[in-house]
């Protein structure tokens, strides 16, 4: 045996594990790029696109949310209404009686709205599958009825916003004057960045988070429970950190919904439809399980609301309809049909063993 | 003391109106386990139904139930083989969608033909009419009509289930579905006459619905939750535990709404919530998943 010689044979290739893609190294400066075109948008838009983008931002943001608890975690929930009318009704207490500025007041409705879903967790997680679907919904009307009692809110007749609680929001002097604008013009411009911070964070966030160990925790739980457990994937605590952080994003997205409506309900703010229903729809068509997707789903969402919103009943029967469909005969939705065909990947998960050249 | 008396009465009855919500649920939940989030708006459309045939025929509301119930088996059944068959597997999301989706086709339709109006279907003097036991005690016949509906209904169902061939294989599928393939049932045609059988349930429950009190084009999912809680409570696949679960959820709002009118819903939701905290499989449950 020549000297060195076994040890050289012994030496291991090194492998790397990467996840970045070509598609992704671009998207990376691109996105940067939208979000810093987008946050200078107020100075050229006139304040009908920027409440359209506002909507589009928030729509969007919930999409997410929902799509790393269902799409990733297997959480099916139609309950997480719960947390977009706490985090409204949170942020109409917290400028209202507290007299806190509606910025900070967004951030902390975030924080309360994950302290209550904790409990609310323990109530939920006994439940599976379909039964888990049921006890949510039935937990978010739990949150509509007690909130249809607090008087002070309202009761059931709901409230609204005060211009005084939102006249002296931070940075509202400076974008009076900047853009030239008056008070509601200027309220709307900083609801808009705030909603483009949620809007462009939940993605960030989720991407962060399936990326991290909690991530592989997930995608191992995904495949087989059973085996992630013995594997000592703590699956409990696991969904449940999950949970919690959708929550406190929730409820963020929640109290800028009502930020920019100033005017809340227990109604309209633990609605079902609007906050369940049409949420589940733009992540569908967009793509389940992606991260691409409820951004595809909320454009086209918004495209159908934006030409056919005039036709009231009809238009919602046709999106009843198109949800259907793409269920029926494109159940990975627009982004995964696009993905499988084309092998694209924007925002890269998959771990890829590269071997070194020599 | 008499009072109490008075609300566990009328508890037991209403929960007698939720049971026949919940038992066409109960009934392919149990054999398909499909969470049918229009169950709410089917009932809604079969009161339209026979409030259609009630006012354009003049027909007496039982009447017009009697012939709205082919058109609602028919109705089921295809819903089920030409959609939801294609959605049933191990995954929940698609059959969630689709019944989400199919509950917003039926509300906006039912909107767009009958309007947002508030409807009823008249029966003259029984719809007030009731039977006294002395003191200040009364029992309403339709409430009583109601709940002797849904026992016989829940009894109907049992004997289809456990003393023909077809709930042979209604059990057969739900206990193991390759299995019974392999036995040589055809379990899509199982499930869609499943659907057509709930949905004439629904339409049982649909006349009551609409003769105890006014209903519009919106109201199917509130009764879907009361529906699903009852079937939840009473245990997967249980039709007998779906009947006390329907009267757990009557007695607990009726109790609720006793202490305070304006948490009777609310306490029907945590009474619920309690029962599935210590129960989470329900109280009677026949299958195991």
């Amino acid at each position: 045996m020549v000297k060195g010689e076994g040890n050289q044979l012994m030496e291991p290739t090194r492998y790397r594990i990467e996840t970045k893609t070509r598609a992704s190294a671009v998207l990376v400066l691109a996105g940067i790029a939208l979000v810093l075109i987008l946050a200078a948008l107020p100075a050229f838009a006139g304040r009908g696109l920027i409440q359209d983008l506002i909507f589009v931002f928030y729509m969007l943001a919930l999409a997410q949310c929902w799509n790393l608890l269902a799409g990733y975690t297997g959480l099916v929930s139609v309950g997480q209404q719960a947390f977009v009318g706490l985090g409204g009704y949170l942020l109409f207490a917290l400028t209202i009686g507290a007299g806190i500025d509606p910025i900070a007041a967004v951030v902390l409705s975030g924080l309360i709205a994950a302290v209550f879903a904790v409990p609310t967790a323990f109530v939920v997680f006994r439940l599976r599958g379909p039964y888990f679907a049921i006890g949510s919904w039935v937990v978010a009307e739990v949150y509509r009825l007690v909130f249809a009692q607090f008087k002070q809110l309202g009761g059931g007749t709901g409230t609204s916003l005060p211009p005084s609680a939102t006249n002296q929001i931070l940075g509202i002097e400076w974008v009076k004057a900047t853009f030239e604008v008056r008070s509601p013009a200027a309220r709307d411009i900083i609801t808009y960045w705030i909603a483009l911070a949620l809007a462009a964070g939940t993605p960030l966030l989720v991407y962060l988070v399936l990326r991290s160990r909690y991530g592989l925790a997930l995608f191992a739980i995904r495949d087989s429970e059973a085996t992630a457990e013995s594997a000592g994937v703590d699956s409990f605590r696991t969904k449940l950190a999950v949970y919690v952080l959708v929550a406190a994003a929730t409820g963020m997205v929640g109290a800028v919904i009502y930020l920019q409506k100033a005017r809340i309900s227990p109604d309209a703010a633990f609605s079902v439809l609007d906050w369940s229903a049409y949420v589940i729809f733009i992540v569908v068509i967009g793509g389940v399980g992606t991260i691409e997707g409820p951004i595809i789903g909320v454009i086209v969402f918004y495209a159908l609301q934006h030409y056919l919103a005039d036709f009231g009943t009809w238009y919602l029967i046709l999106l009843g309809t198109l949800a259907v469909g793409i269920m029926l005969f494109a159940p990975k939705g627009i982004w995964g049909y696009v993905a499988q065909r084309y092998h694209v990947a924007l925002f890269p998960l998959r771990r890829i063993l590269v071997r070194p050249h020599e | 003391m008499l009072d109490w008396v008075d609300t566990i009465i009328q508890g037991v009855l209403l929960g007698g109106l939720y049971a026949l919500f919940a038992a066409g649920l109960s009934l392919i939940f149990g054999i398909m386990r499909l969470v049918n989030l229009a169950h709410g708006d089917l009932i809604v459309l079969a009161a339209f139904a026979i409030l259609a045939l009630a006012t354009w025929f003049g027909f007496d509301p039982f009447l017009a139930a009697l012939l709205a119930m082919p058109a609602m088996f028919a109705a089921g059944f295809a819903l089920q083989h030409l959609l939801l068959n294609r959605t049933l597997g191990r995954d929940l999301l698609p059959p969630l969608l689709v019944t989400f989706g199919i509950s917003i086709i039926i509300q906006n339709g039912l909107l767009e033909v009958f309007t947002a109006d508030s409807r009823r279907l008249g029966l003259g003097a029984i719809e007030t009419a009731s039977i006294h036991l002395g003191g200040n005690l009364a029992i309403g016949v339709m409430p009583l009509l109601t709940l002797g509906s849904a026992i016989a209904v829940i009894l109907l169902l049992n004997l289809l289930f456990y003393r023909t061939a077809l709930g042979r294989a209604f059990r057969a599928t739900s206990d193991d579905l390759e299995i019974a393939q392999l036995m040589g049932i055809d379990h899509h045609r199982i499930y869609s006459i499943a659907m057509g059988i709930a949905m004439v349930v629904a339409t049982i429950a649909a006349l009551y619905l609409g003769i105890r009190a006014n209903f519009d084009p919106t109201i199917g999912p509130a009764r879907l939750i009361y529906a699903f809680e009852a079937v939840i409570i009473g245990g997967l696949g249980s039709l007998w535990g779906t009947l006390a679960g329907g009267i757990f959820i009557g007695l607990a709002q009726t109790v609720g709404a006793k202490m305070n009118p304006e948490w009777q819903i609310l306490a029907g939701h945590i009474a619920f919530l309690v029962v599935v905290v210590l129960r989470p499989r329900g109280l009677f449950p026949r299958s195991v998943d």
